[in-house]
């Protein structure tokens, strides 16, 4: 080994001598640390295996049919098609509608769970009263199976039947149906929300809402400036969850509404056309946009999280 | 700048605790008042309760003659300094410290000349821009104490500012603090623990045992003339050495042996009509080498010095009294709080005699104590029988 080649050399320049001896003790922690590395991934394979078989083959193949008329009807015409399931999807009304209704459908419930979840979550972290009963009857929405939600809803709003609809028929209509819809998902997800935000929230000292009482803040502006912004990371991550989830709504819709009314989100539309309609080149064309628009809204996300640390100091010491 | 006023003030919490009970204090303007006394004892409650942090059960809190005890912190114009000074994390140095004036909608050029007077004042100018998280535990303390400053409130609250420093920090900060106080001339209310801090910092102090006051005053007068054996326990250090007796005729019995008490400590028994059970409180000064006295009037006594330290201007001796050992629930407290509550035979004493008495450890020593400066407690109610003045006097001076 070198280190022995190193120590027989006469001590001559003690300079010389110290920066070989760093080099030896940088280069034995790098073996160190090369060794811990490879340790680490050793004990890391197992997962990444699993995870490849059952996450990144089926994404891979999904890609891999998306680039072919497949259709299971006529299982002999399977050809290799390139880009050109992309343009009749992209170039396609249906796809674009879905991909309006998916769109406003998330925004829109996104923003109700956020606004709702805070509430709910500062409601639950100021309880000193029968705190336990207030989470758990909190959480009982989200504990509840989402079709069963969905099919409660739809008994609620069926018309001369349901206890909400009154004689309106408020499911045979495009706007009122998004709405039903938008209320199913998040009077379900509302406490998942609160839950994460109020963690969020009792991570941030009860001295510093002291501290911006006595510099003279009011409830309203601790909230804004003291609050908000420490809790920002969890709210982040509560929104990113929940996006992502919003995206590929399906189980509300399906059960609602079936996608009548063009109420369809883009999920459903994926599941007509690979399930029933067996187009397995359009259907895995449509997983494949829906996978890329998801990974770019994580994208942005998670570029959003490094601005909002708190207390991290961007310029540095000097 | 304003004058408090706590009137019979009570705070009991919800849970049924009683913090707080009857608490009568007059703050001056521009005073600088401690609160001291052990853990738990109702001090961060007190403070709490004049910030508006926690609701006044019972009586009244005034500032400035207008009773305040429903209004919002916010609209009390008054700055605290928190024991782990809060600061707000996602905001630099001069955002903190600029924070209640934002709030108080001060423009934005006002508020940088006053960030940056209060700044130099702290020497922070240079780390105006970085967040709390990149700041020594010293800085940080500064900062919250600009943050006080800044806004020039009527009052200060401060709930042991300087109990997360170490303590050669602590010394520096304290004469900052008092500097500080001193130039700006507001008025303070201080918590700690930290019985120096008591006797350098304030104006007058308050000694609490729990929730109850025991004493307010001066300092040297809290040293003088403690009012009960809590009070005198609690101020001093070393603490005061506290020996059971017996008033026989015109002396006392110890286990410091036969003492002739002085004519004014005579009178002043006589008039309190005690029991004739005590206990004596002997200052650890107030003790000497029985050669180097002579003949002073005083008492004297041996006893087998367990340990010697010198420290150059002193010498400290201590030593073990064999026999009873002085006990009341307020010594026991006192034990407790320094952690002291482990029960030997005999009664550790210590003393503190001039440098030139040349004892060494596990000499037989004889030493004279000065009956002149003896302090005398009731062994029952714990009262101080001779110099200690009573609780109310205490209240009706200011002590300015
Ligand atoms: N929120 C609360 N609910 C019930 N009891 C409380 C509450 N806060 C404090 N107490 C009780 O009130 C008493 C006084 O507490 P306080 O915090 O004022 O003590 P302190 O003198 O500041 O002590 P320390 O020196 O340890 O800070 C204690 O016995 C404590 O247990
Ligand atoms: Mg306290």
């Amino acid at each position: 080994m070198s280190t022995q080649a190193d120590l027989s050399r006469p001590a001559g320049g003690g300079h010389d001598a110290d920066e070989e001896a760093v080099a030896i003790a940088r280069k034995r922690a790098s073996e160190g640390k090369k060794a811990e590395a490879k340790l680490g991934m050793m004990l890391c394979a197992p997962a990444a295996l699993v995870m490849v078989a059952v996450m990144a083959y089926p994404i891979a193949y999904a890609f891999w049919l998306s680039l072919f008329r497949a259709d299971l009807r006529t299982p002999d015409q399977n050809e290799f098609v390139g880009l050109s399931n992309y343009v009749t999807v992209l170039s396609s009304p249906i796809w674009w509608t879905a991909f309006g209704v998916t769109a406003f459908i998330t925004v829109v419930s996104v923003i109700l769970e956020l606004v709702l979840g805070m509430l709910l979550a500062i409601v639950m972290h100021r309880t000193i009263i029968g705190r336990g009963l207030v989470r758990t009857s909190a959480l009982v929405p989200y504990a509840i199976v989402t079709v069963v939600a969905a099919f409660s809803w739809r008994f609620a709003w069926s018309q001369d039947l349901g206890w909400l609809a009154g004689s309106s028929a408020p499911l045979t209509d495009r706007w009122s149906s998004i709405a039903i819809i938008i209320l199913a998902e998040v009077w379900k997800t509302v406490p998942f929300m609160a839950l994460l935000l109020m963690a969020g929230l009792a991570l941030v000292p009860e001295d510093l809402h002291k501290a911006a009482a006595m510099d003279g803040g009011s409830a309203w502006q601790r909230f804004w400036m003291i609050t908000v912004p420490l809790v920002m990371p969890s709210i982040l991550v509560a929104v990113l969850f929940r996006t992502l989830d919003a995206f590929r709504v399906f189980d509300n819709i399906f059960v609602l509404t079936s996608g009548a009314n063009e109420t369809s989100s883009v999920s459903m539309v994926a599941y007509n056309n690979l399930i029933r309609g067996l187009n397995l080149g359009i259907g895995s064309t449509m997983s494949v946009l829906i996978f890329i628009t998801i990974a770019i809204i994580a994208v942005v996300f998670t570029k959003l999280f490094g601005a909002a640390a708190p207390g991290s100091d961007e310029g540095g010491r000097r | 700048m304003a004058e408090i006023v706590l009137d019979n003030v009570v705070k009991r919490y919800p849970d049924g605790a009683l913090a707080v009970d009857n608490f009568n204090l007059e703050i001056a303007d521009g005073e600088f008042i401690i609160l001291v006394g052990p853990s738990g004892c109702g001090k961060s409650t007190t403070l709490n309760m004049v910030a508006g942090l926690e609701d006044i059960t019972q009586g009244e809190l005034r500032i400035d003659g207008q009773v305040v005890n429903d209004k919002a912190p916010k609209d009390r114009d008054i700055a605290m300094v928190f024991q782990s000074y809060a600061l707000y994390p996602h905001m630099t140095v001069g955002e903190n410290m600029g924070f209640p004036l934002k709030l108080a909608k001060v423009d934005k050029s006002t508020i940088q000349k006053k960030v940056h007077e209060a700044a130099e004042m702290l020497e922070l100018t240079q780390h105006l821009d970085r967040k709390p998280s990149n700041l020594s535990g010293g800085q940080r303390q500064r900062v919250a104490m600009g943050r006080a400053i800044v806004r020039q409130p009527k009052a200060f609250l401060m709930d042991e500012p300087l109990s997360n420093l170490d303590a050669k920090l602590r010394v520096q900060m304290r004469t900052q603090v008092s500097r500080i106080q001193k130039t700006l001339g507001t008025t303070t209310l201080y918590v700690t623990h930290d019985q120096t801090e008591a006797m350098t910092l304030g104006d007058r102090v308050v000694v609490m045992r729990g929730g109850i006051v025991q004493q307010i005053g001066s300092p040297q007068h809290l040293y003088d003339h403690p009012a009960n054996l809590f009070v005198a326990g609690f101020i001093g250090s070393p603490s005061m050495n506290f020996v059971p007796g017996r008033l026989e005729g015109d002396g006392i019995v110890s286990a410091l042996g036969e003492a002739r008490l002085p004519d004014r400590i005579r009178q002043a028994l006589e008039r309190g009509n005690g029991s004739r059970d005590v206990i004596l409180g002997v200052r650890p000064e107030d003790f000497e080498d029985a050669r180097i006295n002579g003949d002073k009037p005083g008492g004297r006594f041996s006893a087998p010095i367990d340990v010697v330290e010198s420290m150059g201007s002193d010498l400290y001796a201590y030593f073990t009294l064999r026999g009873d050992v002085a006990s009341s629930a307020e010594l026991d407290d006192l034990a407790k709080d320094t952690g002291n509550d482990l029960h030997t035979d005999g009664t550790a004493m210590t003393a503190r005699l001039d440098p030139t008495a040349r004892i060494r450890q596990g000499d037989n020593v004889e030493l004279w104590y000065n009956t002149d400066k003896l302090h005398i407690f009731d062994a029952e109610s714990g009262r101080n029988l001779v110099g200690g003045d009573s609780q109310s006097a205490a209240n009706a001076g200011t002590g300015r």
